[in-house]
């Protein structure tokens, strides 16, 4: 594996050097610093030099027009290190980000999963997403069984990603942070699925912006100033329906024997395209439409850099979309259960720059696109809050299965905040008008300000059919420095989760991981005949009932007054004596204030 | 006597049966008056589901009763109606009792100091007559069983009738003389609630009395009588405890429950004084605050009990009041308990100052208002909602502080020739 990827890095440096300037004092210089690098560090020198090689980067952008006329941009930047990074042993960083890396191997993580996003991937009429992240911030981490405290290390964790991505993660505490059972099992190599060493958490209130990509930007090898990375441009970013950035990292196999541990840095970077804001009237997209910059170079440390674009047909007539200009090569995958066709633009393939500096791939509809043509995923869900007034509410869940003939079940995660009190009793799942009862729950209910609640249920879906999920809830009262500063915005609930094994239409062969396009492995799948979707809905706004804010000292004064009152009049019976007073009869000018007295009706003396 | 506490237990069980098949069930089982985080059924059925799923009923925040209720409902959660309603005329049976035993004791004492010339001629008016106590018992269960706190309660299944019932047995128990039954229901219902603890010093006082044990300090025979009494309550509340332990074979019930009524984190609005002051209070007085509105409960005992020694029944009657308007999470149904005891002291009226106080039913016509401006409105109008909410808790203090000032008030006028 590290021949061929460190033939085209020397070539590449060569080339560079042969660039670079004057001939022979240059080389002699490169090798001189080469050798000085290689000399001190750890270990036989040739070794470390044959070991920093064995670093590579892969970049890919997928564009993929969607059923409603929108464009999707799927960036995925592969870093793939052939070191290990948990023996501590590794100093020198190359293409791997050293922040990450540190943390990797100072924290005990073996898998770490972050996405930041904003806006909300409309499965029902998008299709199945590559990777769909819920709306906020996701964290989502397998520790190794090494680590000690693993709370601990999780607090850390998020203080540190914090910092890195400069948002706010360290709102991560107990409070919203689970241990799923079943619904996140490690995506990278293990040893054994212990999941007290997972750790889950969700902000759906957290926003991302431009201070969110920079540093995301900055883990790149090439920064964002050659390769793919630069159309990744703030202002066209975010002016969009959907954006997630993401990071992943794990560990794979080495080779096909398996008997070493690489780590790869996945990031990903997914973006929509509203036609209707950004389309102008005109269905064409093109790379300067949707990022107002084109591709004029390529990373020079990126292995591969291909810019793949969907133009399956769909109904296997003819095809619908005209790209320009003409693609390098042709590539027919089966992704997500159905046959899908690119054009591939090899970056690398020295015919692409030929004759402009720059590359603007551009799509053109052929005919105007039906809307009834929309094909429905086979999966897609809905949830939302039912019921009325501020003291109980629904949770509703929809779950709809289309395939025609095929069930399969689907695991259901539902993270509630504490201040939402389910009552599971109440929980009941219908399927066509009869009850649903799920192979497996776990629920783990939520402890007052320490532990959201846990649901999580194994739900078998019949073909063709939509099930009901709902569970009522009681709003609590908080106190009054619980409330955010705007509180009939209302509280956040976190996405729900979905993953399931959707069954394919067409079969799937085992492809090699590394030979086929980032974008379809990275969730491994066990065999050819279905594929594995993660889904969220949508999440939840809820108000609570709220006292009166302007008002602590007036309450305070009334409770303790009724306290008092009581007191004092307890007091002054249990200790009052009662005496004989005898009636004195009084001189003359009592008796005559006793008359003016009667007069004016008030008692006598 | 029997055939009219029959008809009443009769009329009871009627209207309750009438209204659990009514629509308004559904209704009054979700008011915060009647079923609070402690003792509302739909937290009873929210435990069993939970212990069917494989989970302690005690590892979240929402149920907060006593292992008994889950041995208890356990097998008759299908005649749960049924149950309440037995409850409740078990109750209304054992006050009957009770008070019956407590006239004939009251009628003979009245009797003895007639005979020995103690009272002053002018008291004639302020003797009772047989034929006036000899309704007073009926009237407690009447007072019990049709007042509609208790109805309300009743419908809603909230296990304070259960609560009650115990409490009814323990009077019943201490009433008749026997210390040992005394005991354990006392120690059943400190167990349910931690507050009827306080009940230890009338329960205590009465059984002195009724051995005829002098009540002085130096003694001998009272502090023996005392440690017999105090041991047996002990034993029998540990026996309960160990017990209890053995159903989850886990301790996690006593934070949930005692942990619970004492440091009161749930603030769902309740007809109490706690909820609203710790959810605008600030953070940093929150340990000290509960600390003080716990000591209230519990301080107004040893007064009482210096100032009521010879009146124990009443200053249990007091005692009860206390709890019921200072407790952590009080419902309508430790209202009703109390409220049944107003008949045996009617001699005590006519010097009952604000008679119209007294007679505060606005309560019954203010409480359902006060909840519906936090719901419907949205915006906050409970601070609305709470002062109108603190209005029950007066008129229960004015009728005890003016009961307990008429009793002396006559006593006084009685012992003066």
């Amino acid at each position: 594996m590290a021949a061929p990827e460190a033939a085209p890095l020397a070539a590449r440096a060569e080339a560079e050097a042969a660039r670079g300037g004057a001939g022979d004092g240059m080389a002699a210089l490169l090798l001189l610093l080469l050798l000085v690098a290689a000399g001190p560090g750890p270990g036989p020198g040739r070794a470390d030099a044959e070991r920093e090689r064995r670093d590579a980067l892969r970049e890919e952008l997928l564009l993929s027009p969607l059923p409603t006329g929108d464009v999707a941009a799927t960036f995925q930047f592969r870093t793939r290190w052939d070191a290990d990074l948990q023996r501590g042993s590794v100093s020198h960083y190359r293409l791997f980000p050293k922040a990450l890396g540190r943390l990797v191997a100072a924290l005990g993580v073996r898998e770490l999963h972050l996405a930041l996003t904003q806006g909300f991937w409309r499965t029902r009429y998008w299709g199945q997403p590559p990777l769909q992240a819920p709306a906020g911030a996701e964290l989502w981490v397998w520790f190794q069984p090494t680590v000690p405290d693993v709370d601990k290390a999780w607090k850390e964790l998020s203080n540190i990603l914090s910092g890195i991505f400069c948002a706010s993660l360290n709102f991560i505490d107990s409070t919203n942070t689970v241990i799923p059972t079943a619904s996140f099992k490690p995506l990278g190599l293990a040893n054994g699925t212990d999941h007290h060493l997972l750790r889950y958490a969700v902000l759906p209130r957290e926003v991302v912006c431009t201070e969110n990509l920079t540093p995301w930007k900055k883990l790149l090898p090439c920064g964002s100033k050659a390769g793919l990375a630069v159309l990744l441009k703030a202002e066209r970013l975010f002016h969009s329906s959907y954006h997630s950035q993401a990071v992943h990292i794990r560990p794979i196999c080495r080779d096909a024997s398996c008997l070493a541990v690489s780590w790869e840095l996945r990031q990903t970077l997914t973006v929509v395209f509203d036609f209707f804001s950004s389309g102008q009237g005109k269905k064409d997209w093109s790379l300067f439409k949707m990022f107002s910059r084109t591709l004029t170079d390529t990373c020079p440390l990126a292995s591969q850099s291909k810019v793949y674009v969907d133009i399956s047909p769909k109904n296997k007539e003819t095809e619908l979309l005209e790209v320009s200009p003409p693609p390098t090569s042709v590539h027919e995958a089966i992704v997500q259960g159905d046959r899908k066709t690119y054009a591939v633009y090899d970056l690398l393939s020295p015919s692409l720059f030929n004759t402009s500096r720059s590359l603007n791939v551009q799509l053109k509809w052929k005919r105007p696109q039906d809307s009834s043509e929309m094909p429905i995923p086979t999966l897609h869900a809905q949830r939302y809050v039912g019921g009325y007034g501020l003291q109980t509410g629904e949770i509703c869940t929809l779950i709809y299965n289309t395939h025609p003939y095929r069930a399969f079940p689907v695991i259901l995660l539902e993270t509630v905040p504490w201040y939402l009190r389910l009552y599971v009793h109440t929980l009941t799942i219908i399927t066509k008008g009869k009850e649903n009862k799920p192979s497996y729950i776990h629920y783990q209910p939520a402890q007052d300000r320490r532990r959201p609640h846990l649901l999580e249920m194994l739900i078998q879906l019949p073909a063709n059919s939509v099930t009901k999920i709902t569970i009522q809830f009681e709003r609590a009262l908080l106190k009054w420095t619980e409330y955010p500063p705007d509180p009939n915005h209302g509280f956040y609930v976190g996405s729900s989760v979905l993953s399931a094994l959707v069954p394919s239409v067409t079969a799937m062969k085992d492809v090699d991981v590394e030979q086929s396009p980032l974008f379809t492995s990275l969730f491994p799948s066990s065999d050819g005949s279905s594929y594995f979707v993660r889904l969220y809905t949508e999440p939840l706004l809820v108000n609570l009932p709220t006292p009166d804010f302007s008002m602590p000292y007036n309450v305070i004064c009334l409770t303790c007054t009724v306290v008092a009152v009581c007191y004092g009049s307890f007091y002054n019976l249990l200790t009052r004596t009662f005496h004989v007073e005898e009636p004195s009869r009084g001189g003359l000018a009592k008796r005559l204030a006793n008359v003016i007295r009667k007069f004016r009706g008030v008692p006598p003396l | 006597m029997a055939a009219p506490l029959v008809l009443v237990v009769l009329a009871a069980v009627t209207v309750r049966a009438a209204l659990y098949r009514s629509s308004l069930a559904v209704f009054i089982a979700e008011r915060v008056e009647v079923a609070s985080p402690l003792n509302a059924w739909k937290r009873v059925v929210e435990g069993l589901a939970l212990l069917d799923l494989g989970v302690s009923p005690y590892s979240g925040a929402i149920f907060h009763e006593t292992p008994l209720i889950i041995y208890l409902f356990h097998f008759l959660i299908e005649y749960a109606e049924l149950v309440f309603i037995i409850t409740d005329v078990l109750t209304a049976v054992a006050l009957y009792l009770a008070i019956q035993d407590f006239n004939k004791v009251v009628f003979k004492k009245q009797k003895l100091l007639i005979e020995l010339d103690k009272y002053a001629p002018d008291v004639a008016e302020l003797i009772q007559t047989p034929m006036e106590m000899h309704y007073i018992p009926l009237k407690v269960a009447l007072f019990y069983l049709l007042n509609p706190y208790t109805v309300m309660s009743c419908v809603a299944k909230s296990t304070c009738a259960i609560n009650n019932s115990v409490i009814a047995f323990f009077i019943l128990a201490t009433i008749k003389g026997s210390a040992f039954l005394s005991a354990v229901f006392l120690a059943l219902a400190t167990y349910q609630s931690l507050y009827p603890l306080t009940l230890f010093a009338p329960a205590l006082l009465y059984l002195l009395q009724r051995q005829f044990i002098p009540i002085k300090l130096k003694s001998k025979s009272f502090w023996l009588y005392t440690m017999q009494y105090a041991s047996l309550y002990l034993c029998s509340l540990v026996v309960i405890i160990c017990l209890s332990f053995f159903l989850l074979n886990s301790w996690d019930f006593i934070p949930s429950v005692y942990g619970f009524i004492l440091s009161v984190p749930d603030l769902t609005p309740n007809i109490g004084l706690f909820w609203y002051f710790f959810a605008e209070m600030f953070e940093h007085f929150s340990l000290f605050f509960v600390c003080v509105f716990q000591i209230n409960v519990f301080f107004y005992t040893i007064p009482l009990a210096i100032k009521l020694k010879e009146h124990p029944v009443f200053f249990m009657f007091v005692q009860l009041a206390i709890i019921s308007i200072f407790k952590s999470y009080p419902t309508l149904g430790d209202v009703a308990l109390y409220m049944a005891f107003l008949p045996v002291w009617s001699h005590l009226y006519r010097y009952l100052a604000h008679l119209g106080l007294f007679l505060c039913l606005p309560p019954a016509g203010i409480l359902p208002h006060s909840w519906t401006p936090l719901d419907k409105a949205g915006r906050d109008r409970g601070h609305a909602g709470f002062k109108i909410r603190t209005v029950p808790p007066f008129p229960g203090t004015w009728t005890t502080l003016r009961n307990v000032q008429s009793l002396r008030y006559m006593g006084w006028v009685g012992k003066v020739p």
